[in-house]
This record gives C-alpha cells, sequence and structure tokens, in this order.
C-alpha cells in the first residue's frame, strides 16, 4: 500500500521480555510474519524491569502508544517478576487514565517464545487501536514533537 | 492541654524519656510548628490545638537514631503513619513512649483565610476543652465568627477514626468528624472524559512550583536517597519545564508511595500552590481496595502490602473495570 503524505503513523514503544516476548518476536521475524514498522521494541531483562518511569519517559519522548510484553504468568524466567508487573502495571495504566490517558494507549500482552503469530497479531491489533485513537497530545514533552 | 504538658513533666522527671516531641507555638495563632522539648522549662512553649495538624511520626525516623526515648504525640491518623514506618524498619518501637492524643479535626487556615477573615491576631474555640463548633477569631479589622465545621482540613471530613493503633497511653477525649465520602472526589473525576480529566490535572498541577513540600513532609517518602535530588533525571529540583515535568513528578511520587499512603493528608496540607494532592495518593488507594481488597496502609503491620505481594489470580492491566 503506498504511503500517503498525510497519513498518522503512530511511534509505539514495546518493552519486550528477554526470556519469552523478545525470541517470539525473533520468530515471528524469522517467520516472515510481519508487523508494523511504528513499532520500536526496548529489550529489557524481564518484565518486572520495567519502571513506571520507561512508560511516562516513553510518553514524554513522543511515543502515542506504549506496550509491555513479558512471559505468561507461570512462565518467567525468574519464577515471578512478571506477576509484581502486573500489579505495578494495572495501577500505573489505571493511574494514566484518570489522568486522561486514554487506557487503549497502554497495554500488558503475555507473549511467549513459541508465539511468533500471536506477537505479530497483537502488534497489528495495537497500532490499529493506535490510529484510531491519534496522535497523543497529551503527557508529551512539546519539544519533543517535531 | 494542660494534661499533657504535665504528663510529658512526669515522664521526663522519672526518667522515662529523654525528650519530647510535640508543637511549639509559632508566631501566630495559626502556625504552631513540630518540635523538640529537652527540659521541663522548653514545655512551656508546647501547645496542642486544632491548628496542630503536623504529623510527628516522620520525625521519629530522626528521633530512633537519638541516645534514650522520645516522648511523641500521635493523633489517630498519625499513628497509622507510624505504624507503617514501624513495618518498613524506619522507626525503633523502643525508641519511643507514644501517647495518643484525642482529636477534633484540625482547621485549614486557608479555608479560614477564604472566608475573608484577614489579619488575624488571637483564634479563641480552638482548644482541645472547648466545644469546637464555632471560632471566635479577633482581627484587626474586628472580630469575626465561623464554623468549625466549614474551616477543617479537607483530611478531617473523611477521617479514618478516631482509634489509634499504635500507643503507650492515650490522653484527651476525641469527636466524630466525618462527614463526607472518602472517594468521592475520585469518583467525581473518573467520570470525566479523557479530555476533561487532563484539563482538571492540567489546571490543578501547572500551580506546582516544585517546592519538594510534598516530598519531604509525607511520612511514607523515607528513602535516604530520593530519585528527584538525582541530577540525572529530568525533574531534580527545579521549575517545571513543561506541562509533561509537572505531571510526571506527581505521578512518581504517587506511585512511590502507592500501597504506603496512611492517606494521612500532609502533603495537601502543606502545599504553599494549595494543590489537592490527596487526589493521586486517594486513586491508587481506591484501585488498591478494589483490585487487591480492601487495605489500610498502617493498620496491621504483619498484613501484607499490596505491591510486594501477588495472588495468582490477579486481574489484568487490560481489563476494563467494572
Amino acid at each position: 500500500m503506498p504511503l500517503t503524505e498525510n497519513e498518522f503513523r503512530p511511534k509505539i514503544v514495546a518493552f519486550c521480555c528477554n526470556w519469552c516476548s523478545y525470541a517470539g518476536a525473533d520468530l515471528a521475524g524469522s517467520s516472515r510474519l510481519s508487523y508494523p514498522a511504528d513499532v520500536k521494541i526496548i529489550k529489557v531483562p524481564c518484565s518486572c524491569r520495567v519502571n513506571p518511569m520507561f512508560i511516562l519517559r516513553a510518553f514524554e519522548k513522543g511515543a502515542d502508544g506504549v506496550i509491555l510484553c513479558g512471559c505468561h504468568p507461570g512462565d518467567c524466567h525468574y519464577s515471578t517478576g512478571n506477576y509484581y508487573a502486573r500489579r505495578r502495571m494495572t495501577l500505573l495504566f489505571s493511574m494514566l487514565d484518570y489522568l486522561g490517558i486514554e487506557k487503549g494507549r497502554t497495554r500488558v500482552e503475555w507473549v511467549s517464545a513459541a508465539e511468533g503469530v500471536k506477537f505479530s497479531q497483537t502488534m497489528n491489533e495495537f497500532v490499529e487501536k493506535i490510529k484510531s485513537l491519534g496522535e497523543n497530545v497529551r503527557l508529551g514533552d512539546l519539544r519533543c514533537k517535531n | 492541654m494542660q494534661e499533657l504538658v504535665n504528663r510529658a513533666k512526669e515522664l521526663l522527671a522519672n526518667g522515662t524519656v529523654q525528650r519530647v516531641l510535640g508543637w511549639k507555638a509559632g508566631d501566630m495563632a495559626y502556625n504552631p510548628e513540630p518540635s523538640y522539648f529537652e527540659s521541663e522549662a522548653d514545655l512551656s512553649e508546647f501547645v496542642y490545638d486544632a491548628f496542630c495538624g503536623a504529623n510527628l511520626s516522620k520525625y521519629m525516623i530522626e528521633a530512633s537514631k537519638k541516645e534514650g526515648k522520645t516522648l511523641v504525640f500521635l493523633k489517630p491518623c498519625d499513628s497509622y503513619s507510624f505504624n507503617q514506618l514501624l513495618k518498613e524498619h524506619r522507626v525503633d518501637r523502643d525508641k519511643a513512649y507514644i501517647i495518643g492524643v484525642g482529636c477534633k479535626g484540625k482547621l485549614d487556615i486557608e479555608k479560614i483565610k477564604k472566608e475573608g477573615i484577614k489579619g488575624i491576631e488571637s483564634i479563641s474555640g480552638i482548644g482541645m476543652e472547648d466545644a469546637c463548633d464555632t471560632l471566635k477569631i479577633g482581627t484587626l479589622y474586628g472580630d469575626k465568627e465561623c464554623s468549625y465545621q466549614d474551616v477543617m482540613l479537607e483530611r478531617c471530613h473523611v477521617c479514618k477514626g478516631k482509634d489509634h493503633v499504635v500507643f503507650d497511653e492515650t490522653l484527651l477525649e476525641s469527636r466524630d468528624t466525618v462527614d463526607s465520602e472518602r472517594f468521592h472526589e475520585v469518583e467525581k473525576i473518573e467520570k470525566m472524559s479523557p479530555e476533561e480529566k487532563f484539563q482538571f490535572f492540567q489546571k490543578e498541577l501547572s500551580k506546582c512550583i516544585r517546592c519538594n513540600a510534598c516530598r519531604n513532609v509525607c511520612p511514607a517518602c523515607s528513602c535516604r536517597k530520593c530519585v528527584f535530588d538525582s541530577t540525572k533525571f529530568d525533574s531534580a529540583q527545579k521549575a517545571n519545564v513543561d506541562p509533561f515535568q509537572e505531571k510526571m513528578f506527581h505521578i512518581i511520587r504517587a506511585f512511590h508511595v502507592a500501597g504506603r499512603c496512611t492517606d494521612c493528608g500532609e502533603c495537601s496540607r502543606v502545599c504553599p500552590q494549595g494543590i489537592r494532592l490527596h487526589l493521586f495518593n486517594r486513586k491508587f488507594i481506591k484501585d488498591i481496595n478494589e483490585f487487591y481488597g480492601d487495605y489500610t496502609a498502617g493498620e496491621d503491620i504483619n498484613q501484607e502490602a499490596p505491591l510486594t505481594h501477588f495472588e495468582f489470580s490477579d486481574r489484568e492491566p487490560n481489563e476494563e473495570r467494572g
């Protein structure tokens, strides 16, 4: 599909855990499954490594949506990391929603190393969702917008 | 009030405690400040009245490092903060002699000023022995009156209760002051549209001058090194340069005390700009109660804190509320 000049291309940051989701993304790549190039992956040792500040910083630097991917509950490489991440992100996302950052702009998804298909599907869906929400005009540093 | 002074003198004299932590009369009738009293003579300046809103539990971190015991006066809500600090091993129970003092609701001087009462010289009706229903205020422009209930601190309208959760003895009577719903304001904001929410907080937070008073006074903010003091951090102590930084500071501040905040309301009380900071903390408290079961920080030291604990059946972050 040719890219028209005015089409909105969202900036999306995906935090992927080293053990499951990053490998899942890798599998999606080696299986030739496509997902939008708007998604920028940042590898983290565990979903639990994601400090609320990371999410805020991503929004500050101009992200339109942030997604966190980790191992399925019960499969964490460090046994319990994703359980803590789950509680933290639940509270953080609820707080962002309270501040007027639409709930759709934040998401947590559990993707295992064998789920290349799920990874590509999730990213496609998420990008569509963000496209429908449009540019994130709130919670962004104006200096970072071009 | 004399009861408290007498008891403090007794405990100082018999050597049970080395010092007393209480409130000292300020320049005005409405600004007593936290202070240590080392001797009987010092205690002549001791006050305890309706303006003693300051929570003394955070000072006990410092006092726990001093020689000997410290006598500390804690209001019912302050005792939750103390208990929370105890749970986090920040204070030493053996170094504290706690007298739980009664509370009839504390007053907010800003609200009195908003009633149009300026040039205040004296205020009566604020003592613990008074009925506490009307304030008689002597001002430069004549005598004024106002209702006690109307000028109470926001936190007293939604008081957690008048029972101390930790104490060695209790003195003075309390009075129930609850007359509104604790989460009412939070619910009102939750019902707004994203744009309205954003505008509401933009308006509220753009007042922030980053004086860090809310952090410094907070009994839950007791880290030795604070993220906000780091020079590598965008939001190091300085005026906010853009709307993002205004929000980031407040989100991070509230998140750092999530699950540990006892809703003592000190942040809102000390804010020189009158930002209703409790709206953030209370949102986290409401969510924690809703998602992970009712939890009151500081109530029980043996209870698992919500963010250092999990259940296999916890809700998913993407799930819609309800």
